[in-house]
């Protein structure tokens, strides 16, 4: 029963759109997470006196800003998604469903 | 060393044991079957959820561990603490929804969906124990010192009455109970470290800047804590730590099962999103307690013994410091909300556990999926107190060994058994049973030899003087064999089954991506 309509989902174009978008959305923000964590992480391991620079005249450094810096950037991606997943990604998948009765 | 009675401790304490005990009562009424005891009945909201999860991660070993390595090493700490983080924008991305679309209890519902149940759930099964039992004895060992400095209470009892607790929650309250302890503990926790926080910028009027100052002046490496230093020197063991802590995350057993609870696709995003923020938030906190225990407990010579370390080893400096900012009431609020912490996140644990047994391995293994919902709720129950039995024996076993690499041995094993295969099962068609299970199986075993093999069991735990395997952190490894191993013995299996399986990705792919057909609240 299921298998007839995941059958009959895959060949409608609002399946084909919503995976399509889906795609569109999140390989781009996983490799930009992957490409900023490692550049980061290369920075630690090859060049760490990057890091301890100083900012100001004070004690805080380049790697304390970035570092801190990185924990907002995690949370802001996710916001970015849930964002978008709410505002493209659920109205696709509402009118797929409504095609194919499922609500 | 063992510590005083302290009265603000005890009661808080007591407050907290009798308020979650009565949501077990709660809790227990509301135990209908076997997806309330699994997964609370799918009834959790994305917020309820964001917070569970956050408790979950928010372990005493990273809130008091985290702390204690920035009092130490400075900078380093924040390394591990980004790490922690960095896999949660990847599982929000690429796991929870799929993972929600495709499973109903445990993630082996998931890597097994189009391969043969027998052989992957055995080893999803596996992978899910020994990331929960070498997680278990590190959190029952930490426990037992933390409640023996705390509270005075000898570390036999104190393993015990964890132990006890912990069974009482799961076996009569199962998810539920969990969940709600956890939702509860994190809010505590989130509290507790906010207001150590608050009272450390109150303390150098809220200027970041001269608590830095203080911190530099004082610290035996000086400007040095202020930059990435010698925890991590060599560019293998920082790619291999990185890799273990961001993929680490996305196979730990007890965090995969939490994005049963809630109705739908849509609330398991909006769980991660929460989470992160808390996590984040609460980083960000550890940070500012880890430099506040720098600039003020280094200066105090009552928190320190006779060669000028912290009394009871860093990972006590949180602990010091609230009793060093907000005196015996801060002290017994910041312990008690640890001991809370602990017990939280060995329930969570135990019930992965658990479920491993009872819904991997006795109802689709044993009973091929065809095992009556009373009898299977009784094996869960059984296999929480031998869990729980297992866990105290094992933490008075380890009272006096360094069960510091634990905790990174079942990061690596996650990363390199139950990633691989969950992740694959989801975005790789080729992927068979074959392939899963020695690609699998093999990560596994190169996580843990080489583990052994390394500095931190071969030199610390043995004592052998030189290690075999140089680098601490074995993912780099163990990952890139998991992931050629299931590619190679995927694509050279020509059998009818694994035609079949290939086959069957398409309708699975759909499922993942639409929801159409997936588990829903209501049960069924």
């Amino acid at each position: 029963m299921i298998e007839k309509k995941l059958d009959e989902l895959q060949h409608l174009s609002e399946y084909r759109d919503l995976v399509a978008t889906r795609r569109r959305i999140i390989w781009p923000l996983a490799i930009l997470m992957l490409l900023v964590y490692y550049a980061y992480i290369l920075v630690i391991a090859f060049k760490p006196e990057l890091f301890a620079a100083k900012i100001g005249e004070g004690h805080t450094t380049f790697g304390i800003v970035i570092g801190l810096g990185l924990i907002f950037f995690s949370f802001l991606l996710t916001g970015i998604y849930v964002h978008k997943a709410n505002t493209k990604l659920e109205p696709l998948t509402k009118k797929l469903l409504e095609k194919t009765g499922d609500l | 060393m063992t510590g005083d009675f302290n009265v603000t401790a005890v009661s808080m304490f007591g407050l907290f044991v009798t308020f979650t005990l009565l949501i077990t009562w709660w809790a227990a009424k509301r135990m209908t079957g076997t997806k309330s005891f699994y997964s609370a009945g799918g009834n959790i909201t994305g917020f309820q959820n964001g917070l569970a999860i956050a408790g979950d991660y928010m372990s005493a070993a990273s809130f008091l561990g985290i702390s204690g390595l920035v009092f130490s090493a400075g900078y380093d700490g924040l390394i591990y603490s980004i790490g922690f983080l960095v896999g949660w924008p990847i599982i929000l991305l690429l796991i929870a929804e799929p993972l929600r679309n495709l499973g109903k209890h445990t993630f082996a519902d998931v890597a097994s969906y189009r391969l043969r149940q027998k052989p992957t759930r055995i080893l999803a099964a596996l992978g899910t124990l020994a990331t929960v039992a070498l997680y278990l004895i590190a959190q029952m060992v930490g426990s037992g010192q933390l409640i023996k400095v705390l509270f005075g209470l000898d570390y036999t009892y104190a393993v015990v009455s964890v132990g006890i607790l912990m069974m009482v929650y799961v076996t009569f309250g199962g998810m539920i109970a969990t969940t709600w302890v956890q939702i509860i503990k994190a809010c505590l926790l989130l509290f507790g470290a906010t207001l150590l926080a608050l009272l450390v910028l109150a303390h150098f009027n809220f200027s970041i800047e001269s608590l830095f100052d203080a911190a530099v002046n004082i610290h035996a490496h000086g400007e040095a804590i202020m930059a990435p230093g010698g925890l991590v020197s060599d560019p293998v063991s920082a790619i291999s730590l990185g890799l273990a802590l961001m993929f680490g995350t996305a196979g730990l057993p007890h965090i995969l099962m939490r994005f049963f609870t809630v109705p739908d696709a849509k609330q398991a995003h909006r769980s991660v999103f929460y989470a992160t923020g808390f996590i984040g938030y609460f980083y960000i906190l550890t940070f500012i307690i880890g430099f506040g225990a720098i600039a003020l407990l280094l200066s105090n010579p009552e928190f320190l013994d006779a060669d000028g370390k912290l009394n009871g080893g860093t990972n006590m400096a949180a602990i010091h410091l609230s009793s060093a900012l907000g005196g015996d009431m801060m002290l017994g609020f910041i312990s008690a909300v640890a001991f809370a912490t602990i017990l939280a996140v060995v329930s969570g644990l135990t019930l992965a556990g658990a479920s491993a047994i009872s819904h991997d391995l006795y109802a689709s293994v044993l009973k091929k999926g065809q095992a009556d919902e009373k009898t299977e709720m009784k094996v869960s129950r059984y296999a929480t107190i031998v869990l729980g039995i297992m866990a105290i024996l094992l933490g008075i076993l380890f009272e006096k060994q360094n069960v510091a690499f634990m905790v990174g041995l079942a990061f690596a094993i996650a990363a390199s058994a139950n990633f691989p295969i969950l992740f694959l099962s989801m975005y790789w068609k080729n992927l068979t049973t074959r392939g899963a299970v020695i690609g699998g199986s093999l990560g596994l075993l190169t996580a843990v030899v080489l583990v052994i093999l390394s500095p931190v069991v071969w030199v610390d735990v043995l004592g052998y003087p030189e290690a075999i395997f140089p680098y601490k952190y074995p993912a780099l490894f163990s990952m890139s064999v998991a992931f050629i191993g299931t590619w190679f013995f995927s694509v050279t299996d020509k059998s009818d089954s694994a035609k079949k399986e290939r086959e069957a990705f398409t309708l699975q792919y759909v499922r993942g991506q639409t929801g159409v057909g997936a588990e829903t609240a209501s049960g069924h």
